[in-house]
């Protein structure tokens, strides 16, 4: 038993080389975007608006197309359905999400610092958690926005998912739903990390055993 | 065993390869089938020149003056379709103009005007695609802003002008639009001259109206009081008869009662080449004479301002080429068109050879400063030109469009019009870098060449394709009475806004919430702030007692194109359109009790039937 945990602890104690190291600097950078540009994009057609109407979920903050115009008028169109207004402010996500993220840098590079292989798989798996909850956690404001419409709107329409990935044709309206290039980056952190945690194992003290 | 290099490139890779992916994906416009066809005929061609197909635009904005509707008609070219109306001079109710309180001021009590000449603001004596002015005979001018088209300011009546109809032809760089009097009268106006002293006591005017380069703002620069001829058409000289303005006269005789014979004797009349940098200047010096409220110089005390260029016969053009150098002078009576040489007319003002005067205003001598009579046709009315040193007049009573060249004076080419052409419009054609390529012929008669309609019958506007040596006929377009000239520019000089950000909102009653709507009383005065958005009008009652005078504040809250609301209050003499981010008031005395159903008038969405109120006006006690 003792053996086990000394082993293990020296395993997760085993310096990583460069490589890894770089990569865990890679993996910092790839969450910049996050803060610059749109985590998932909404595009909308209808007969009535042929150059599209557009939705911008940054992690900060929401933004529409036609500089920030289409914002308004998706919240005009929602209301004949009596859905809530989309804003900014019914979104804590775009509180937590940007420091959640800048923390994760931090840890990080922390890790390239200390160069042990116990650190690149603690940060994979917090990056891991903090990835599956922020996807969880947008989804689900979706689903209650469709889920949540007024009895009393003009025009009745069975509860609906908003699309999270691809087409679905809502009404009217063909709705596109694509993750943008900020999440992109995020998804490659995961690679990255994962790769770095490869190379560090493959180069570990081969003494030690999990 | 893998390399770590590689394992970077496939780190990139899956990057990269999901990030073209996702850009691929995203659809950047609906998908739409559109098929071409091929065809070699005549029609064929000229149907291909003039189709544009469903969801395309057109290369160029043509703007036809509306005439006595008093508004301004905007086609595309080469389709010809009528896009728009803006109106100017006579309330429209389709857009509300007119009736509410800003626009009802602007139109100042007066219901028409003619509206004959559009003149595009210019730089550098191109289109700079910033304003279109057009004149009004009711000694008006309107500035029609093209960043919404919409009329800005009409500015006069201007004193001691009547029937402004040499107007608003333009200087190069927008420095004056033109008036002149078509009718003479006695001034200042209200002065009582019996008809049969006309010769002697009735006066024309000929005026410059000053351009305020960077707001467009129309004030008075000078006026010059004239024979009592009527100033017919007018042009901005260029290049090197820049600080020239030319203004074509008949009856010169000075006749009265049968203008159409006594106005016809002499063979030659007259083109006013005006000094205007002299002018401007004379008036800056304190010089001229206070007439009707203004200060107006009289050529017999202020010289060099003015001189006559003699011209056959009631001549109606006088244009100016794009090098600047000769005036095209079309007296309408006769069958040729004259060419006449600035530089010549410099030296002969220099050499003071003059033949004589009238009322103090030197007469030039014809054989010095004539370059060319030009064989166009009968009834040459009105010249533009091209890219290729062509000009193309147009001939009334040979219903009919010449084709000549500059400089060799040979007529190349015609094609007939129906029927009866007053003005013509080519591309960019009055100024200094014309575009070509299409011309528009401005019909005065269209019988049979449309489905009858009865006997009140429209205008007709025909197309022309003037991009190869034969000018080809490609299209007929009708139009309501009564374009006279028209503006043509390249679309992407144009960039128009088509909401009104909210961000420039300055009106002080503009609202942009639902929640800031409604009422607030000052006495027996009233004002409702109210916010139109899909698909309500808010508030959904107005209560207010019998004698109140209502202030209407209509707020279109929406940022969304093509998102206009009406406000029409049944039983009220008024409309209102707002465009998106538009507030307008109207004011209006509520003097009869009951109840009053609004709604919005321009149709706007699914639920706009909906979007409805109620005036409520109490009855007055007792």
């Amino acid at each position: 038993m003792n053996a086990l945990h000394s082993s293990s602890r020296r395993l997760l104690e085993s310096p990583i080389g460069r490589t890894p190291r770089w990569l865990l600097v890679v993996a910092a950078l790839l969450l910049i975007p996050s803060y610059l540009s749109p985590l998932w994009t909404l595009t909308m057609f209808a007969p009535q608006y042929p150059d599209g109407l557009r939705l911008y979920i940054y992690s900060y903050r929401l933004d529409g197309g036609n500089h920030g115009q289409d914002v308004h008028e998706v919240n005009v169109l929602n209301h004949y359905i009596g859905m809530r207004d989309l804003s900014s402010a019914d979104f804590t996500e775009f509180k937590w999400i940007p420091f959640v993220v800048g923390g994760l840098a931090l840890l990080f590079l922390r890790a390239a610092v200390h160069g042990q292989l116990g650190h690149a798989l603690d940060v994979l798996v917090l990056y891991l958690y903090f990835a599956a909850f922020a996807l969880w956690s947008f989804g689900f404001k979706l689903w209650t926005y469709g889920h949540n419409l007024s009895p009393q709107a003009a025009v009745h329409v069975d509860s609906f998912m908003p699309p999270i990935f691809g087409y679905k044709k809502l009404a009217n309206f063909e709705v596109y739903s694509y993750p943008g290039v900020a999440s992109y980056m995020l998804a490659a952190v995961v690679v990255v990390l994962a790769i770095a945690l490869w190379l560090g194992w493959r180069e570990r003290d081969r003494s030690a055993t999990l | 065993m893998t390399k770590p290099r590689n394992l970077l490139l496939w780190a990139l890779a899956l990057v990269v390869v999901p990030g073209l992916i996702a850009y691929a994906c995203a659809p950047k416009a609906p998908k739409a089938a559109r098929t071409a066809a091929g065809a070699t005929s005549d029609i064929a061609q000229a149907a291909l020149k003039t189709y544009v197909a469903p969801g395309d635009l057109d290369e160029y904005y043509m703007f036809s003056s509306g005439g006595h509707s008093g508004q301004v008609y905007v086609y595309g070219v080469p389709s010809m379709r009528h896009i728009t109306t803006i109106p100017v001079f006579s309330p429209y109710p389709a857009t509300g103009y007119g009736f509410d309180d800003d626009t009802k001021k602007m139109l100042g009590g007066m219901n028409w005007g003619d509206a004959h000449h559009p003149a595009l603001s210019e730089t550098n004596g191109d289109y700079d695609g910033r304003w279109l002015f057009i004149n009004d005979m009711n000694a008006r001018v309107a500035r029609i802003d093209l960043r919404d088209f919409k009329t800005k300011q009409i500015f006069g009546p201007v004193p001691n002008v009547s029937g402004n109809h040499a107007s608003s032809f333009i200087t190069p760089n927008s420095e004056y639009a033109l008036m002149g009097s078509r009718f003479s009268i006695p001034v200042p106006k209200g002065t009582y001259v019996p008809v049969e002293r006309y010769a002697a006591e009735y006066k024309g005017v000929v005026a410059g109206i000053k351009i305020d380069p960077k707001s467009g703002e129309l004030s008075l620069g000078w006026e010059i009081l004239m024979p009592p001829f009527d100033y017919d058409l007018g042009d901005g000289g260029k290049g090197p008869s820049d600080g020239w303005a030319f203004f074509s006269s008949y009856n010169t005789e000075r006749a009265t009662g049968k203008l159409e014979v006594t106005a016809s004797q002499r063979d030659r009349d007259y083109i006013a080449a005006v000094n205007w940098r002299e002018a401007q200047k004379a008036i800056d010096e304190g010089k001229g004479d206070m007439l009707g409220g203004v200060k107006v110089l009289d050529p017999k005390k202020v010289p060099g301002v003015v001189y006559f260029l003699p011209c056959g016969k009631s001549p109606h053009g006088v244009d100016v080429s794009p090098d600047g150098k000769y005036l095209v002078g079309s007296g309408k009576l006769q069958g040729v068109t004259t060419v006449f040489n600035f530089e010549k007319v410099l030296t002969a003002i220099r050499n003071k050879d003059f033949t004589g005067d009238e009322d103090g205003i030197p007469v030039l001598k014809y054989e010095d400063i004539k370059d060319a009579e030009v064989p166009v046709g009968l009834g040459p009315l009105h010249t533009q030109f091209d890219d290729k040193g062509y000009a193309y007049t147009s001939l009334f009573v040979d219903s009919a469009i010449a084709k000549w060249k500059l400089g060799t004076w040979e007529v190349v080419d015609k094609v007939p019009m129906s029927y009866s052409t007053g003005h013509l419009c080519v591309a960019g054609g009055d100024t200094a870098h014309p575009n070509g390529k299409y011309l528009v012929g401005l019909n005065k008669l269209s019988h049979g060449r449309h489905l009858s309609v009865g006997p009140s019958q429209p205008e007709s506007s025909q197309l022309v394709d003037i991009s190869e040596e034969k000018m080809k006929l490609i299209y007929d377009a009708f139009t309501e009475p009564e374009p006279h000239y028209a503006q043509m520019i390249k679309a992407d000089k144009l960039h128009p806004i088509e909401v009104y950000p909210k961000e420039e909102s300055h009106h002080p009653l503009a609202i942009w919430d639902v929640k800031d709507a409604g009422l607030t009383r000052n006495g027996d005065k009233v004002t409702v702030k109210v916010a139109e958005v899909r698909s309500t009008i808010t508030p959904t009652a107005i209560e207010v007692n019998e004698g109140d005078t209502v202030t209407l504040a209509i707020t279109n809250i929406e940022q969304t194109t093509d998102e206009l609301h009406g406000f029409g209050l049944l039983d009220y003499n008024f409309n209102i359109v707002v465009d998106p981010g538009e507030t307008k008031t109207v004011t209006f005395k509520a003097d009869k009790a009951g109840v009053f159903p609004y709604y919005c008038t321009n149709f706007c969405s699914a639920l706009h039937q909906e979007m409805q109120g109620y005036l409520v006006v109490k009855p007055k006690k007792g």
